[in-house]
């Protein structure tokens, strides 16, 4: 027999042969096997390297509290390194490899750090790598990060898909052991829903009643806030790669929650326990009965307490071989002694296990009597239990602290999260029976090893003691014991009941660490689930969208919008495109989408006093069908945003805010409605989605809209003159909102239509004003007509500008209560030496002025003490040239004053002159051509 | 962590936005004055242990605003109501 496949038994589907490849080497497994079962059932003992001595180690556990068998699988993108044996359950092609080790696994050059063990003793990165500091980033770092780590990561993108959902219960229970399966079924049975979740898949069907939704391969990994506990569903890792979803983060609601997570099994530290074939016992019985894998041919026990004797009649009726038991306890008990009778096993009472011996694996153990003298025993496993842990993780993660129970030498769930309850063994019943607690069997002068996974052993704690380093806390951060992938499950305790000894203290005042989440490693890609790439934050399209597509637009993200920035034509670049868009507005007529606007409906009898409020400027006397721009400021004094507000009628008004500012200042106005004057009958709500608007600008605006404004609607300037709006139908019954605006200086309308009408609206209005040359334009034309016309946008109405630095004092009306008002008559808010809105243009026309620039005064030395201002926008206008508006100390002052434009980081260093911020038509004649 | 919004019921975190403490009082308007009790008003935070009134927006939801008074040291809502 080459193999350790038990001839009968375990839950494996023997009808079911499966294929895998580890290091390169095909090996056959069966359905329901773990790679660490398949393994094992191969007779591969040897699975890894650890972490810092690179030293060779085997299967150690059976369940996610695996420190030891951690492995690489799948290959290229897919390729997760860190995925524990014992969880990861094989399938046809399944390519899994060892990490952590040299050229091979068998010999490891890395493994002369064992030798070396002396120099990486506890806080060996702090002693060691100290001088001299340059030695640190060349030398150090990379030997240390080389030789350290464990996996590789695969280096390429996730190609994996990841799912996020939320459901809900009455109750949750955690673990799907018969206690687990009790508590949900009781449940159900009084018509609560219920959510079972279970670590592991079932290898037989689990009978659950109606109501009770089974999670299979779901770890419950936090506890959170209000009944919220994060899940972690494993879709596919036990299939082949597909496209199908991998994993799925399940956020679960629960009114309470059970924790049915059973006990983990803590080993006793010997020397050498940490070679392949020394397995805690429950996992060596596991493999039999779950698996039908017996590790090994003459399994040698090392127990203190009587829970571990169950392990003794597995073997035996497995038909393998018991090499003995070493039993702690100076007496022993009646239960071991009948168990090793039974299956013609000798007893050693009051004796320890010294050493393992072997090399690469175990060959047998040195043993001390209880007598006195020594024994070599021959065994290929050493199946140890130094008791069991209650597995209580997720007790803690609500600052919840164990306690040490003495009668069980266990650590109990202390003060629980809110509405959890603990059952069963995790909550330290029926545990450890005539247990007499061991941590260390102590005869050993090397290596003992108590954190597998982080290489932590005996000697380090006692070390770590002696340098200062005694708390609980102080110890985990200094040896690192417990900080691994694994987090201690199976170390914590020992390496606490070793230093409360090495103290002379009781285990409970040593005290013990808290557990936090996530109590299993989480991958990255499932806690971003879809979000993803593009689909990070949701993309918001214009109802325009396809329109401007179609015309070759090039597009840029405004926030989560995408508009269209320019529309070249054939050999265009964006600045010729954009300057040929803005002649055609000043010259014919344009169309640009300005739906991104925040639009909100104010609507009630108190309207316009709202209004009055929240904006600095006058508003109870603006008439129905008129429009009027209006400033905002923050209760801090400061500009808020801007934007026009149009009357449709006496009690209903429509606010259009800034693209940026749109949320921002529905949330504001909903707290001055709803907060601060909650007395006003006012309602509000965001219409942005709902209406489609399309800016018209231009001298031939007027004509191209008169062909498709329905009669009798007149656009004559007597009926509908600058800055009125009208509710009318286009194109033959389209309702739409019309309002004369401009932000280009010319002649414009913005015409609102519902929003799935906008792409049409757009195309009708292409063909009427194809007549007059309408070309469509974008935000790069929008920039500079609102730059010629100096106008301010994001980058002045920056949160640090008052209305004073933006020339707009005059807007802060003297006769009314509104937001802002008191803090922005601060003397500082209106000083002159506060940098405010100016225009300027380079002294020799070649020069080009970019935003960010500095402005210093001439011959002034380029240190930050001579900055006077900065340019915030700048445009090269097709008419102008290059121009552009700055924020300047006591700028109004200042017009023809000569300036340093300073811009190191693009080398930019050159004169200009400061000017009024309107470059073109000052006297606003253009809005009337 | 959960909020029970008055109108939409029990709803996830990542459905409101927090702003501010409600604990201080708006002065009411004194005219273009900027006074002590406005400084106070807009930059004075107490910063205190426990219960604690705070102003949350249910800004994925019905656009509510609401009082919520959370144990600032333990995160347990309780109450909630509107303004």
């Amino acid at each position: 027999m080459t193999g350790f496949r038990l001839a009968q038994g375990g839950l494996v589907d023997r009808a079911s042969p499966v294929k895998f490849h580890f290091d390169g080497k095909a090996y056959t497994g069966f359905a329901g096997d773990t790679l660490a079962s398949a393994l094992l059932a191969s007779g591969v003992k040897l699975v890894g390297r650890s972490f810092k001595y690179h030293l060779p180690r085997g299967v150690f556990a059976s369940g996610s509290e695996e420190p030891n068998a951690l492995v690489e699988l799948r290959a290229g993108a897919w390729r997760e390194p860190n995925t524990r044996a014992t969880m990861a359950e094989i399938f046809e092609g399944l390519e899994a490899a060892s990490q952590n080790r040299g050229p091979s696994l068998k010999y490891d050059p890395l493994a002369v750090n064992n030798l070396l063990s002396p120099f990486l003793s506890a806080g060996f990165y702090y002693k060691t790598f100290m001088w001299p500091a340059s030695f640190w980033e060349k030398l150090y770092e990379p030997m240390i990060r080389r030789a350290a780590g464990l996996g590789r990561n695969a280096g390429l993108p996730d190609p994996d898909i990841y799912e996020k959902t939320t459901e809900f219960c009455d109750v949750l229970v955690i673990g799907a052991g018969a206690e687990g399966i009790e508590a949900a079924t009781q449940a159900a049975a009084t018509g609560q829903r219920v959510i079972l979740c279970d670590e592991n898949a079932p290898l037989v069907p689990i009978d659950l009643p109606a109501g009770v939704e089974f999670l299979a391969r779901t770890t419950v990994f936090g506890v959170y806030d209000g009944g919220t506990y994060a899940a972690l569903q494993r879709l596919t890792d036990h299939l082949p790669s597909s496209n199908a979803p991998r994993q799925r983060l399940v956020r679960i609601v629960a009114g309470r929650s059970v924790l049915a997570t059973g006990a983990l099994e803590r080993p006793i530290a010997f020397g050498n326990n940490d070679l392949p074939g020394v397995m805690l016992s429950r996992a060596v019985g596991d493999y039999v009965t779950r698996y039908g894998v017996a590790p090994g041919r003459n399994i040698l026990l090392y127990l203190n307490n009587d829970d571990a004797a169950g392990l003794i009649p597995v073997l035996h009726q497995a038909g393998v071989n018991i090499a003995g038991v070493v039993d702690a306890r100076p007496a022993s008990s009646d239960v071991v002694h009948e168990a090793a009778r039974a299956a013609n096993a000798p007893v050693y009472a009051g004796a320890a296990i010294i050493r393992a011996t072997g090399w690469q694996g175990v060959s047998g153990a040195k043993i001390r009597l209880a007598k006195g003298g020594d024994l070599a025993l021959p065994c290929d496993i050493i199946a140890v239990s130094g008791g069991f842990n209650p597995n209580l993780a997720l007790t803690s993660h609500f600052d919840g602290k164990p306690v040490w129970d003495a009668a069980i030498a266990a650590f109990v769930p202390g003060s629980l999260p809110p509405c959890m309850s603990v059952v069963g063994k995790a909550a330290g019943q029926g545990l450890n029976a005539n247990i007499q607690p061991v941590f260390h069997s102590g005869f050993f002068p090397g290596k003992s090893f108590l954190d597998l996974q982080n290489d932590v052993t005996v000697k380090d704690v006692k070390l770590a003691e002696q340098e200062g380093f005694a708390a609980v806390e102080h110890l985990k951060r200094y040896t690192t014991l417990g900080m691994a992938t694994d987090q201690g499950k199976t170390s914590n305790v020992n390496a606490i009941g070793v230093l409360a000894q090495t103290l002379g203290k009781g285990i409970g005042e040593t005290g013990t660490t808290r557990f936090r989440p996530p109590y299993v490693p989480v991958a990255i890609g499932a806690l971003a689930g879809a979000h993803t790439g593009k689909e990070f934050k949701p993309t918001r399209l214009t109802p325009t969208h396809e329109w401007a597509a179609g015309l070759g637009a090039v597009f840029v993200e405004t926030g989560l919008w995408l508009r269209a920035q320019y529309f070249p034509k054939p050999g265009e670049d964006w600045l010729a495109a954009a300057q040929r868009e803005v002649n055609a507005v000043r010259n014919a007529v344009g169309i640009c989408d300005v739906t991104t606007l925040g639009k909100i409906d104010i609507q009630g009898p108190d309207a316009a006093i709202f209004l009055e409020r929240v904006y600095t400027n006058s508003w109870a006397n603006l008439p129905v069908g008129k429009v009027r721009y209006g400033l905002m400021l923050r209760e801090d004094g400061f500009v808020m945003d801007d934007g026009t507000t149009a009357r449709l009628g006496e009690t209903h008004f429509v606010m259009t805010t800034t693209t940026a500012n749109a949320a921002r200042v529905m949330q504001h106005l909903e707290f001055c409605a709803q907060v601060i004057w909650k007395e006003l009958d006012v309602s509000l709500i965001s219409v942005t989605d709902q209406w489609g608007q399309i800016a018209v600008a231009g001298p031939k605006s007027a004509a191209t809209l008169a062909k498709i404004v329905d009669s009798p609607f007149d656009l004559s300037d007597e009926a509908f003159p600058y800055m009125a709006c009208m509710e009318l139908t286009v194109c033959g019954g389209v309702p739409a909102r019309l309002f004369r605006i401009s932000f280009s200086g010319e002649r414009a309308y913005e015409l609102a239509v519902p929003s799935r009408q906008a792409d049409a609206l757009a195309r009708a209005l292409m063909q009427a004003g194809a007549e007059f040359g309408i070309a469509p334009y974008g935000t790069e034309a929008l920039g500079i007509m609102r730059i010629e016309k100096g106008h301010p946008a994001g980058p002045e109405l920056n949160g640090q500008t008052s209305a004073h630095d933006l020339g707009m004092g005059k807007l802060l009306s003297k006769k009314k209560e509104f937001i802002g008002r008191a803090m922005a008559a601060r003397p500082a808010l209106t000083a002159p030496i506060r940098q405010t809105l100016v225009g300027l243009r380079p002294v020799n026309p070649q020069d080009i002025i970019r935003a960010g620039s500095h402005l210093l005064p001439v011959g002034a030395p380029a240190v930050a003490a001579s900055d006077q201002g900065h340019v915030t926008s700048a445009a090269r206008s097709p008419t102008l040239g290059s121009i552009a508006l700055a924020l300047l100390e006591n700028g109004p002052a200042r017009h023809g004053e000569t300036l340093r434009v300073y811009d190191p980081l693009r080398g930019g260093d050159f004169t200009a002159i400061v000017t009024h911020p309107v470059h073109l038509d000052p006297e606003g004649h253009r809005l009337h051509a | 962590m959960r909020i029970t919004c008055p109108h939409c019921g029990n709803r996830g975190l990542e459905e409101f936005t927090y702003t501010q403490d409600a604990e201080r009082t708006r002065p009411t308007d004194g005219g273009a004055t900027p006074t002590p009790e406005w400084a106070d008003y807009i930059y004075l935070r107490d910063n205190l242990k426990g219960p604690r009134k705070e102003y949350w927006y249910h800004s994925a939801g019905c656009h509510a605003w609401l009082i919520v008074e959370r144990d600032v040291s333990t995160h347990e809502i309780l109450s909630v109501r509107l303004p």
